[in-house]
């Protein structure tokens, strides 16, 4: 798990946490089950409250993407396939908004902008 | 039981020229608490109180549940305490004052203090006085955490540190806190101290508590607004925590900045409050208004 905590960022750091362990939950670099370090641990290598870490992991359980069983750890929960490729086609969905939003400040035009997209498309198969 | 490691209630203590006056915090298990306040404050006194060192005029201290005056015996043997001047014998061996200490204590741990010093790269051959300050502290932390103390009170354990032993105390400080049932109380006049380790911040002045706060909430709810004088100060004044005036303006300390934000809206500036902003800009309570 890799976590960056921007002291200079206007979120705040326990939203800085849940934003990041949910893209790697997402995106499946922390598969279903992998253990997550403790509460304790997690503000001991970040260098901040205990009660901020506390905080990120509950927001984590209650969305249903972590497990926190009591005495043993904290995990990440068994995801919803479905619910899984829905959030992953969202991620998708928005990452093409805000290309296009690019384009369209920049004048592109639609056509341009499906033969950018079939050119890289192509590229990477 | 109780899940509170250290409770103060009510405290008053008069010396000639200082008035300790009803001082009251709390700190949970398993969490980290800094004092802070400038030189002079109380902190020592304070700390000097939750030892049973000096008696207090009124109030009373719990430490672990237990009467820190009625049942001190029992209390003191659960906490670990680091003063800034240790009173070590300058002309003995690490090795020979750990052995004189060692049996004052039911619950110590020898191998623990071994892998302490390991860890800590203690000489444990060499005399005290041929320790640096960073060193002595190290030493004396090793002692503290070595009888399996529930709580530790640190006073002022980073003064005469440089930075970068600073930082690493500190950080050792957080790594020992993996065991939940321990909890930490330190005084420090350095700020930046707060930044590391705090779960709770409790702010003196002049023999008075003026706030005692999560980091969490300090960081993320308070905010300092900066701007013009006519611009800042309509600012509803339940919202302010102390203010300071300069000559192009004035930047009050608010207990909540997104609330600031809304009402004053664009051409002040909202920042987050550093611990200096906190100590700096913190009035007594009570509101003062422009």
């Amino acid at each position: 798990m890799r976590i960056l905590i921007s002291n200079s960022s206007p979120d705040p750091i326990y939203e800085q946490i849940v934003r990041q362990i949910k893209a790697q939950i997402i995106s499946g670099e922390l598969p279903e089950g992998a253990p997550l370090p403790s509460i304790r641990k997690l503000a001991h290598e970040l260098q901040i409250s205990v009660i901020t870490t506390k905080r990120a992991y509950e927001e984590l359980d209650k969305e249903g993407l972590l497990d926190m069983v009591g005495g043993k750890g904290t995990f990440v929960a068994s995801q919803n396939q479905e619910f899984m490729r829905e959030k992953r086609m969202k991620l998708v969905e928005a990452k093409l908004s805000e290309a296009l939003d690019d384009a369209r400040m920049l004048g592109v035009s639609y056509e341009e902008l499906g033969e950018m997209l079939r050119l890289l498309w192509e590229n990477e198969s | 039981m109780t899940d509170q490691a250290l409770q103060v209630s009510g405290l008053r203590k008069t010396f000639k020229g200082f008035t300790l006056n009803d001082v009251s915090f709390s700190l949970p298990k398993g969490y980290v608490m800094g004092l802070v306040g400038p030189n002079g404050a109380g902190k020592t006194t304070i700390i000097k109180l939750i030892m049973n060192l000096i008696a207090p005029e009124a109030g009373e201290i719990k430490i672990l549940g237990l009467d820190n005056r009625k049942q001190g015996v029992e209390a003191r043997a659960r906490i670990g305490f680091v003063y800034d001047v240790m009173p070590f014998y300058a002309d003995v061996s690490l090795r020979d004052t750990k052995r004189a200490i060692a049996p004052f204590y039911p619950k110590w741990n020898d191998a623990l203090f071994q892998e302490l010093a390991s860890s800590f790269d203690l000489p444990l051959e060499k005399k005290v006085k041929r320790l640096s300050q960073g060193m002595r502290t190290k030493f004396a932390l090793a002692l503290a955490l070595s009888h399996d103390a529930e709580l530790l009170v640190l006073d002022e354990p980073t003064t005469g540190l440089d930075p970068v032993f600073r930082r690493e105390l500190l950080h050792g400080l957080s790594g020992l806190l993996q065991d939940e049932g321990k909890s930490v109380l330190f005084s420090t006049h350095i700020t930046s101290d707060l930044e590391r380790v705090a779960d709770y911040v409790t702010f003196i002045r002049n023999g008075s508590i003026l706030l005692t706060e999560t980091r969490e909430v300090l960081r993320e709810v308070w905010g300092v607004v900066r701007g013009e004088e006519a611009s800042v100060a309509i600012l509803d004044s339940k919202l302010w925590r102390g203010f300071r005036r300069y000559p192009h303006g004035m930047d009050i300390l608010t207990s909540d900045a997104s609330a600031a934000r809304r009402a004053l809206g664009d051409g002040v500036v909202v920042e987050r409050a550093s611990f200096e902003d906190i100590v700096v800009l913190l009035d007594g309570g009570e509101v003062h208004h422009a």
